[in-house]
């Protein structure tokens, strides 16, 4: 089983991103869990959202307190709350959103584990014309991560968007793009 | 057995996607968290005509279960949806739902109850209407929420039972995250219910009655009595509908579930989505050589004493966990109920009584293997434990 945290600001996507993820998961066969944290959360404020994924069923039903993957949609958010707690200091994975190198975060993170890095709010502006970083950061989690197959994956979030703007369907092929941009350019070291 | 699909739900998706398919006659209902995306979702197919629910937004809690009777008694299938605070509000009439015996079915998002303000997970909100007349039945998670909804109908409309059901699952834990569900198409999920038919109903113009009328000294023991009866049906119908939903859709429910129960010494009685993660630590524990089992309650009320009574008669030391303070004194009713079911054996296992979780406090792997293995300690007499203690909380 493969636990996943996602740390993003309020507004930011990652409880949405979260749940994406998990059906995206399931129509690839997976066992999955997908829940935020619920607390006073607002506009702006530091909000986490949780996976689990699995070939087998999940029965449990705590907190994740020992991600294999974080996921932190925001940098600013870096320093500010501890985005590696409970992350195995070597075998785990962390995902950055910045315009930073991946050594450049690793040395400010002192991580030793997998450092993935992409500039998700630049795609975001690009491609959705919006800094909304979760799509971006779906795309480069997934090759990061190796989880699931990217063109499935890609299709099965077109039909979930698909419903949600299907009267702006100029919005579903740019965030489609932004996922596929981002598992391109998602940088690693 | 029906199409099945797999599809990735919240809790209180899959139960508003259960009344979907149930389509209900009337829907009564107030938003409360973590309850309202079941009735926000539900308004949805009304307004999209994916149900031919009529629904009735009202201006209170209390306002929704007086609705609810009032369709209920005029003929109509009933359901309502809510949670801690809303449930509480609607006490009065909770009783008069049931001992008027209309077949209502609710859905209650277990959420702690005021004061301090807290909108997590634990059981108060149900446990304090447990005496309420109305049949209890806890899901563990998200694809039992579902199930057990549909299987509610059912129970609620038996001839022999006619009494309200409440269906519970874990707010947040369970009502806000998303798990694949097996759902099964619309019409199988029609047959299973099949049409309701009243007994007696206020719009049969050709056999008129009288609901709710004044009741003393002269009858109302006797009505009251026949709500006893009917409640004493409710254990052998909870089975018969769960034997055929498993005929139907593949998945088996009981009174309870019994997980590595059989040769367990060290045992766990518990209600809720707290069983799913005791069922990993269970299997780690017995890798190890310890005979550790889980009797996961599903039939609150009316209470399956003898059948747990059995179930529980070969362990050396049962703990009791209930999700709530009862303010008591002496622990809480799950644990006195077991107790009380235990009295008559020759041979009681040990018994200790455990809250946790309130107001959402989260209970992990690691607090629950400590918990078995402490128990184990105790039945072996190398610790000494109290009758009732406190899991998770700072001291």
């Amino acid at each position: 089983m493969i636990e996943i945290r996602w740390h993003g600001r309020g507004g930011q996507g990652a409880k949405t991103i979260a749940l994406l993820f998990a059906d995206a998961a399931l129509a690839q066969g997976k066992f999955i869990q997908a829940f935020p944290e619920y607390g006073p959360e607002r506009m702006g404020a530091p909000v986490a959202a949780f996976n689990r994924i699995s070939d087998r069923p999940i029965r449990l039903h705590s907190g994740v307190t020992n991600p294999q993957v974080v996921v932190v949609l925001d940098p600013t958010l870096i320093g500010v709350v501890d985005v590696l707690a409970g992350l195995d200091p070597r075998a785990g994975t962390v995902v950055v959103n910045t315009t930073k190198s991946p050594a450049e975060v690793r040395q400010e993170l002192k991580f030793e584990g997998k450092v993935c890095t992409i500039d998700a709010m630049g795609i975001a502006t690009d491609c959705i014309g919006k800094p909304i970083p979760n799509m971006p950061m779906l795309g480069a989690m997934v090759k990061a991560t190796g989880l699931l197959a990217i063109d499935q994956m890609i299709d099965e979030v077109k039909a979930k968007i698909a419903v949600k703007f299907k009267h702006k369907p100029e919005v579903i092929e740019g965030n489609l793009t932004a996922v596929r941009r981002s598992f391109e350019e998602v940088k690693t070291a | 057995m029906s199409n099945v699909t797999i599809k990735a739900l919240t809790g209180n998706e899959a139960a508003a996607y259960a009344m979907k398919q149930i389509d209900p006659d009337v829907v009564a209902a107030y938003p409360i968290t973590p309850a309202t995306e079941i009735v926000q979702i539900f308004s949805d197919y009304v307004n999209n005509g994916q149900v031919r629910t009529e629904m009735i937004l009202v201006e209170s809690e209390h306002s929704a279960m007086s609705a609810c009777i009032g369709a209920s008694a005029a003929g109509a299938r009933v359901m309502t949806g809510t949670s801690s605070c809303g449930l509480a509000l609607m006490w009065e009439v909770l009783y008069v739902a049931a001992s008027t015996r209309c077949p209502i079915v609710m859905c209650d998002v277990n959420r702690a109850l005021s004061a301090p303000i807290n909108i997590h997970c634990d059981h108060s909100d149900t446990m304090g209407a447990r005496d309420s007349g109305w049949v209890q039945l806890y899901a563990e998670n998200t694809q039992e929420a579902y199930d057990t909804l549909i299987q509610a109908v059912r129970v609620a409309e038996d001839p022999a039972v006619r009494l309200p059901v409440m269906v519970m699952f874990d707010g947040f834990i369970i009502s806000h995250s998303m798990e694949g569900v097996q759902v099964a198409d619309d019409a199988a999920v029609q047959k299973f219910v099949g049409p309701f038919q009243p007994v007696r109903w206020l719009l049969d113009t050709d056999h008129p009655c009288t609901v709710g009328a004044l009741d003393l000294q002269d009858y109302c023991f006797e009505h009251k009595m026949t709500q006893a009866e009917a409640l004493r049906a409710v254990p052998a119908v909870v089975q018969k509908v769960g034997k055929e939903f498993a005929a139907a859709f593949g998945r088996s429910y009981d009174l309870f579930e019994a997980y590595r129960l059989d040769d367990a010494e060290t045992v766990l009685v518990m209600i809720g989505s707290t069983a799913g993660t005791a069922k990993d630590v269970i299997d780690e524990l017995r890798g190890q050589g310890k005979k550790v089992g889980l009797l996961r309650i599903r039939l609150f009320r009316p209470f399956p004493a003898a059948q747990l009574r059995d179930a529980l008669a070969k362990a050396k030391v049962v703990g009791v966990l209930d999700r709530y303070e009862s303010f008591s004194g002496t622990g809480g009713a799950l644990y006195h109920e077991i107790r009380s079911a235990l009295y008559d054996l020759p041979a009681r296992p040990r018994l200790h009584g455990i809250t946790y979780g309130i107001g959402g406090r989260d209970i992990f792997p690691a607090d629950l293997r400590q918990l078995y293995l402490d128990l184990e300690a105790a039945g072996a007499g190398k610790k000494d434990l109290p009758a009732t203690d406190y899991l998770g909380v700072r001291k």
